[in-house]
């Protein structure tokens, strides 16, 4: 044997590991981290190791109670962590878990010379590992040495440079300029002329000048391997991955096979071997994800310049830790990778770690698929209908689907029924214009139309280069459209056609029955979907795990379990206003039914996400949240007994538009009723509900056509917010200043709200404060008051939220609680609610610092916003910071239990002794084309915490975790519209206190200059002279900028270049005043006075 | 497809009955059935001789999607006895691709049966063990083909599916050409190292690597004698996988007794249980097998751990080995011998497909280890061995 006999020697284990989370939720990093990380920590204290974890983020389950041993919601900095290894004193750190941040944060700290000087051990893969994958170079050149080919690229940095590079690496090349972002002013060059264009463009784009130019793949197959390796070498591969869309388009933002469908077992190994051998050659230990680009087949290849030269396969890159990849993968296989990767990580080898699906064999095992699972991603551009749509090697999706079938066909309309893109099923047709074959989010809806209207699928890949196996498929979904269309729907059609994965919905179009009248044939013909395990192992051994999908079938595994059981619907991919607060409620749900010994059954198709781990819950479906895919669920758990009832609070607007149907439906629901739920969200009748308890809202109407509107808003006044009912996150929400503009929105608005009314109200430029609550139908508990930074107008998930509420007067405080309270009782909430409020008197903005609160005029002006009957995104952060188990009381309260017999009882809960402020993250620098500025319609994508006892460092560790920081000292840009400029009076004085040096456009600057401080006036004239506004930006001559709109046209697009500039440029920019205050006010002060401290600590008390 | 689609029913010994459609010829067949959780590998896992007499069931739902290749046959010919599917692709899309899996089947006479839960069918043979089973027009013509059909047990397959003569594999470039004219007396100047096979159902790819590591190798009928081996003067014999019961193969274990210590041997799945018999040893059914790309072996002397290929419905009994045979490899599934080595001879013998094809590479290493034996057995090793 070429094996050396040696056993493998133990690696000490270690006592206490610092895991290290991935921070707030952006696109490229989303839940998967709160997945991995929270399987981490579970799995490490299974091994006896002492868990300290340290996340900004606060709505995730691993920063929950009962998760790690310790856990500390503080900014993730070198400083800090530092702070926390010197207190914690962990023998080890496991970066691997928590993203490129975690991964990033590593490096520095082994850079900052923290590690050596506390001798904590770096876990998992070793430095010089991430050090190597990380660096395209090195990447390269370890590649090189090991024989395993990579793309030819130059590094160019000037015009000799390009022609060189040009002659190496020839037409089509990509060219990526060094250190921009959204690969501004590079891209995929065919021709000279574009080389040339994008070689200009790119190094003028680069801060550095630099560009790669790479020889193009583009066209060729993308393949993700997924491997594993422990310390004594052993390797296995969970699954291979297959792109739908070929390279060119980021796998991020690919449509995602699994297993390969068109490699051969030669191809399929091929690449097994070259990822088996990087991985060894980089040596991981843990998890590592391998992209690889393989030839593609004659059709497509036939297309592409002349590449016959050179190997059938390069590696693209390696990701040497756990991604969003491999969280697709384990929920794709049941391999649990980021467990069994902490489980290497502290010595364990693959052969020593049980497979916890079967319970029976080990890790080392490569997992056999019988099914099929694509995976769709989840884009904002239904939000951000202005952004640039297009496709490329910078992500833009802000989360994904799965869905799982037997057949590729049924696994791909299950996983577009799982978007949830309104009124957008797989029959949609987008409108076609010139570029719509070009990679962009609707392509796969022009794809099928294309099809549908006889374009040979053969003629399709030729024009994509995705995979002629691939657009067959759709032909054959086409096709299946057709006899729909044509023959009667007869029992073997409907079976057919249910196989094939069509919704009773799409059906009933094609056959021109409701989805009703398709349900009930269905019925009539007996067919109903069996649930098939995913075990691992494709049958071969019994397994434990009650993981299951739904496929027109002879046998049903999952029978019913005949115990009281309800179904948890979740709430789907993840996208803009629907975050993983609502998967952290999810799971908190299952947990709560567990404890109270009833079944949990969840139901989500979100493969990200913690709640479809298969040990959240005591069943897991991998569905799409649709009434008929949740519908079969409930029917199959029932069986011949008791109907299980569903909670539909935690699955965010996605579990709570089932109410309607499952009530029709005649099944149960936990909690609220259903007309409870229809009394909150509709409209006409919570005004009623308002005005019957006399509670007052801002007032407006509901209004159909353009007419009424003006005349509304003339009743009112303006400025008017508008808005179209029942929609998510302010989608299409504008606070409109005169009737232009109104008539303007209300001509684009119908579209948005697909034939629904227009709201139209009152704006109240006043303070916002939320509240979420849960009642038992006797009494309403409020856990706290928060009180946004940012006044209304600003939407509450774009808003810092400042627990407990520092400038409210006694007043207020009452008029909160009362409302609350009449409000959970008259709309006979059980659970949760939501509300948000308007407060009017007073200033917009009162420091929490200045002390000088005021005691009020006896009349509290306090107006109800909205009422969500439902978790909000909240949730996490209150029940964190006040320590009350909202989710579990709500559960509690469902299952009957009053919150007396919980211990717990109405009112306002006391306040802590802290203050916590919570702040968004957005990911702007990734869309480009989007304008950046904060209005009533929600833009970011995840958030921060801030937490200390004083407002002034908790601030501070907001800001500092959002990335809001402003540096010490420093220059900023300021352009502020007329309406501010009275609040901008004392901004400018914080500033120019903490010693900023001022730079500002016209008008903002005669008002600095009128207040006798120094300003540099800057063009906002692109135009003519230099420097002008982008050029302060782009050059680094400001390190901040404050702009801020009043949300007309006009004023929006002058400001435009500034904030996206600012924001390609990664700089704190702010467009609402008050944040800009709260920021420039953390300034002035001690700014490293705050502590750092495990959540618990903050808890307890000082 | 959708157009004329001709049922076809799929019996079983345990009186269960799958209603699918018809592919592949229009016969009956009849054989024992087995299933397989490869999820790649079709091409390959139709023409390996060790599926003879069986009917095969992929576990993975969707077959035959980039087609039929000039290059990815294991043998001459389909080996299997029927196909069982869930779904197979009638338009198959890669560069290589010749024909689909029903015309492939079509061509060389083999049923095949699709449309059925296959993971239902799965989940039988798992729970009640694999067993005799048979394809028909209706439920009657399959209950009358398994009822005419011997018991996949007692049938000595190795006779089918071994060469009927002894050959010299060559196979450049891909090209495999078979040519009986060289398989001579070993000459002078002949550089490389000598590899007879025994064919008990041998598979392509273990020639080809055999012949990459500088290897001559050629291949016999599996009656061959001891002393028809011994007397090409081999540096070394392979015994190779094949179908059945090796306890149906007393030739066989003649054969393999007279060759080991003689000569460096390396038994691979059959081969391994010929052996294991010729040391005295006995072998056993297993409920339902191993049969995948995916299954973990332990080599007990490094503590390592491999990804396999296997393909086996019997294993060696541990207990039964006599002392000087030490079990070299467990299976981390169920802990049943997946290799085996002589303490005092220089015999290797592995259950599973170092070969693979379809399956991980990640045991190719195996040959070198041979090659090694081989070297070694020239110089010192075979002298070591027989000193003891
Ligand atoms: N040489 C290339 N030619 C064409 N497309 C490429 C090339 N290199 C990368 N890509 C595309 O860009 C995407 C992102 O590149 P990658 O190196 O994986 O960066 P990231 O770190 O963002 O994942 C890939 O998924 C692939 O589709
Ligand atoms: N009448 C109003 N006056 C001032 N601001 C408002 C008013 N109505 C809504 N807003 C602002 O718009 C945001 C979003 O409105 P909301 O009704 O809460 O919609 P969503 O359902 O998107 O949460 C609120 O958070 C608040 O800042
Ligand atoms: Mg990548
Ligand atoms: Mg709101």
């Amino acid at each position: 044997m070429n094996n050396p006999p040696s056993e493998p020697k133990p690696i000490a284990k270690p006592k206490k590991v610092l895991v290290i989370g991935s921070g707030p939720i952006v696109i490229g990093q989303a839940a998967e981290f709160d997945y991995a990380g929270t399987q981490a920590c579970k799995a490490l204290r299974e091994e006896g190791v002492t868990t300290v974890l340290v996340n900004s983020n606060p709505a995730t389950i691993m920063t929950d109670e009962g998760v790690a041993d310790v856990v500390y919601i503080e900014p993730l900095t070198v400083e800090v962590i530092e702070r926390i290894i010197a207190r914690e004193k962990p023998d080890g750190i496991l970066p691997t878990l928590g993203g490129q941040t975690g991964l990033n944060l590593a490096v520095e700290l082994a850079d900052a010379g923290v590690l050596d000087r506390h001798n904590v051990r770096l876990l998992g893969t070793p430095l010089a590992t991430i050090r190597a994958a990380e660096d395209r170079e090195e990447f390269r050149d370890l590649m090189g040495r090991i024989g395993e080919p990579t793309p030819p690229s130059e590094i160019v940095e000037s015009q000799q440079g390009a022609e060189k590079a040009l002659k190496i690496i020839g037409l089509p090349a990509v060219i990526r300029p060094a250190y921009t972002l959204g690969g501004t002013g590079g891209g995929i060059a065919n021709t000279l002329e574009e080389y040339w264009r994008f070689a200009g463009t790119g190094m003028a784009a680069s801060p550095i000048g630099q560009v790669l130019v790479e020889k193009s793949l583009a066209g060729w197959k993308e393949v993700e391997y997924e491997v594993m390796r422990d310390a004594a070498d052993n390797c296995i591969t969970v699954c291979n991955m297959e792109n739908f869309d070929p390279m060119g388009v980021h796998t991020g933002d690919s449509i995602v096979v699994a297993p390969s469908q068109t490699l051969s077992d030669k191809e399929y190994q091929l690449l097994r071997t070259a990822s088996l051998n990087i991985i060894r050659a980089l040596g991981v230990e843990g998890g590592c994800n391998v992209q690889l680009a393989l030839r593609p087949g004659n059709i497509v290849a036939k297309t592409l310049p002349d590449q016959i030269e050179g190997p059938d396969y390069y590696v693209i890159e390696v990701n040497p830790r756990v991604s969003r990849s491999s969280a697709l993968a384990s929920k794709a296989t049941g391999y649990p990778i980021a467990r069994v990767a902490a489980k290497i990580a502290v010595g364990k080898r693959l052969d020593e770690i049980p497979n916890a699906v079967t319970g029976k064999t080990v890790a080392a095992f490569e997992p056999a698929l019988d099914y099929c699972v694509v995976k769709i991603p989840r884009w904002p551009f239904d939000k951000f209908a202005g952004g640039d749509r297009s496709l490329g090697t910078q992500m833009k999706a802000t989360g994904e689907v799965m869905a799982i079938d037997r057949t590729f066909e049924a696994a791909l309309l299950k996983a577009v029924r799982s978007l949830e893109i309104t009124d957008r099923d797989a029959l949609w047709e987008p409108k076609p214009d010139d570029t719509h074959f070009e990679a962009h989010d609707e392509r796969l809806w022009t794809l099928l139309a294309a099809v549908r209207q006889g374009t040979a699928p053969e003629e399709l890949s030729r024009i994509t280069g995705v995979d002629p196996w691939f657009t067959r498929a759709l032909e054959r979904i086409a096709k299946m459209e057709a006899r729909l269309l044509a023959e009667p729907l007869g029992r073997d059609l409907l079976w057919e056609a249910k196989r094939m994965g069509f919704a009773d919905a799409q059906i009933g179009v094609l056959t021109d029955r409701s989805e009703e009248q398709v349900a009930r044939r269905r019925a009539e013909y007996g067919l109903r979907p069996t649930y098939k395990m995913v075990d691992s192992c494709a049958g071969e051994f019994e397994a434990e795990t009650p993981f299951f999908y739904s496929t027109y079938e002879q046998e049903n595994e999952a029978l019913p379990t005949g115990e009281p059981t309800a179904v948890v619907i979740g709430s789907g991919p993840i996208r803009i206003g629907q975050g993983i607060e609502f998967d952290y409620c999810s799971v908190h749900a299952a947990w709560a039914l567990s404890d109270a010994g009833v079944k949990s059954v969840m139901i989500n198709s979100n493969p990200e996400t913690v709640s479809t781990d298969f040990d959240t819950s005591d069943r897991l479906y991998f569905e799409p949240l649709d009434a008929e895919s949740v519908m079969s669920v409930i029917q199959n758990e029932a069986g011949d007994g008791a109907t299980p009832a569903s909670i539909v609070q935690f699955g965010g607007q996605t579990a709570i538009n089932l109410s309607q149907s499952l009530d029709a439906a005649g099944l149960p629901i936990l909690g609220s009723s259903a007309q409870s739920i229809d009394i909150a969200s509709d409209r006409h009748l919570f005004e009623e509900f308002l005005a019957r308890h006399g509670i007052p809202n801002p007032p407006g109407a509901a209004v159909a056509d353009v007419g009424r509107a003006l005349q509304v808003a003339q009743e009112i006044g303006y400025p008017v917010l508008v808005r179209p009912s029942y929609v998510l996150g302010g989608r299409a929400m504008e606070i409109v200043q005169n009737a232009t503009e109104l008539v303007r929105y209300m001509s684009s608005a119908f579209a948005a709200a697909s034939g629904r009314r227009v709201l139209i109200d009152k704006y109240f430029e006043g303070r916002e404060v939320e509240v979420d609550a849960v009642c038992d139908g006797e009494q309403v508990l409020i856990p706290g008051i928060m009180e946004h930074v940012e006044r209304a107008g600003v939407h509450s998930g774009d808003s810092m939220a400042v627990y407990p509420g520092l400038n409210l007067t006694k007043q207020e405080v009452d008029a909160i609680v009362d409302y609350t309270t009449r409000i959970g009782l008259g709309l006979n909430v059980r659970g949760l609610m939501n509300i948000q409020y308007v407060l009017t008197s007073g200033n917009t903005y009162r420091s929490p610092t200045d002390g000088s609160k005021r005691e009020g005029d006896g009349r509290a002006e306090v107006f109800v916003i909205e009422v969500n009957p439902r978790s909000s995104r909240t949730i996490p952060f209150i029940s964190k910071v006040t320590g009350v188990p909202m989710v579990r009381l709500a559960v509690n309260v469902m299952l009957g239990k009053t919150l007396a017999e919980q211990g717990f009882s109405g009112g306002l809960w006391k306040k802590q002794d802290i203050v916590a402020v919570k702040a968004p993250v957005f990911s702007m620098s990734k869309l480009t084309g989007v304008d950046t500025y904060l209005g009533p319609e929600m833009k970011s994508t995840g958030e921060v915490m801030g937490i200390d006892r004083e407002f002034r460092p908790a601030v501070a560790k907001a800001l500092m975790a959002a990335g809001l920081m402003l540096p010490k000292n420093g220059s900023i840009l300021l352009s502020m519209a007329d309406k501010t400029k009275a609040d901008a009076v004392a901004l400018v004085n914080e500033l120019h206190q903490a010693g900023y040096k001022l730079y500002a456009t016209k008008g903002t600057a005669a008002m600095i200059s009128a207040m006798g401080l120094e300003v540099t006036t800057i063009t906002k004239v692109l135009s003519g002279e230099h420097p002008n506004v982008v050029d302060v930006i782009s050059d680094g001559t400001v390190d901040a900028v404050v702009n801020t709109v009043t949300g007309d046209r006009k004023s929006l697009q002058d400001g435009f270049n500034i904030r996206r500039v600012a924001t390609e440029k990664r700089i704190p920019c702010f467009t609402s005043i008050d944040t800009a205050r709260a920021a420039a006010e953390s300034l002035n002060g001690p700014t490293d006075d705050y502590s750092v401290a495990p959540l618990q600590d903050y808890l307890n008390g000082p | 497809m959708t157009d004329a689609r001709v049922k076809r029913y799929l019996v079983l010994e345990d009186g269960s009955v799958f209603e699918g459609y018809a592919f592949g010829a229009d016969a009956g067949t009849a054989g024992e059935v087995v299933f397989s959780t490869s999820m790649t590998g079709y091409q390959e896992m139709l023409t390996d001789p060790s599926f003879a007499g069986q009917i095969v069931v992929p576990t993975y739902p969707m077959i035959g999607n980039y087609g039929i290749n000039g290059r990815d046959a294991e043998s001459a010919r389909i080996r299997v006895a029927g196909f069982v599917v869930r779904e197979h692709c009638d338009q198959p899309s890669h560069a290589d691709s010749e024909m689909t899996v029903d015309e492939y089947l079509r061509s060389q006479d083999v049923p095949g049966l699709w449309g059925i839960d296959t993971r239902a069918l799965t989940r039988r043979l798992r729970t009640r063990g694999v067993m005799m089973g048979a394809l028909g027009s209706s439920a009657e013509a399959a209950v009358g083909q398994l009822k005419a059909a011997s018991t996949y047990g007692d049938t000595d397959l190795v006779q089918a599916v071994t060469t009927g003569h002894s050959y010299r594999w060559t196979d450049s470039d891909g090209d495999r050409q078979h040519s009986n004219s060289d398989a001579g007396q070993r000459r002078p100047d002949w550089p490389r190292r000598r590899v007879l096979v025994s064919d008990y159902g041998v598979k392509y790819n273990i020639m080809r690597l055999l012949q990459s590591r500088g290897c001559e190798v050629i291949t016999f009928p599996a009656t061959a004698t001891a002393e028809e081996l011994l007397q090409r003067e081999p540096d070394g014999i392979l015994l190779s996988p094949g179908p059945g019961d090796p306890e149906l193969l007393d030739y066989a274990v003649e054969t393999a007794k007279g060759i080991v210590g003689k000569v460096p041997v390396f038994g691979i799945c059959l081969g391994n249980q010929v052996l294991a018999r010729a040391f005295g040893g006995s072998t056993y059914k297993l409920k339902f097998g191993h049969r995948g790309a995916n299954h973990p072996v332990k080599d007990l002397r490094t503590g390592r751990a491999y990804i396999t290929a296997q393909n086996h419905g019997y294993a060696v009994d541990a207990d039964s080995l006599p002392a000087n045979v030490e079990v070299s490899h467990v299976s981390l599934n169920d802990g049943t011998v997946e290799g085996m080595r002589h303490r005092e001879m220089p015999v290797m013998s592995i259950q599973y497909h170092s070969e693979a094809s379809p399956g991980p590479r990640d045991s190719e290493y195996i040959f070198d280890d041979f090659v090694a034996l081989m070297d070694q057995g020239m110089d010192q090793g075979m002298n070591e061995a027989k000193s003891n």
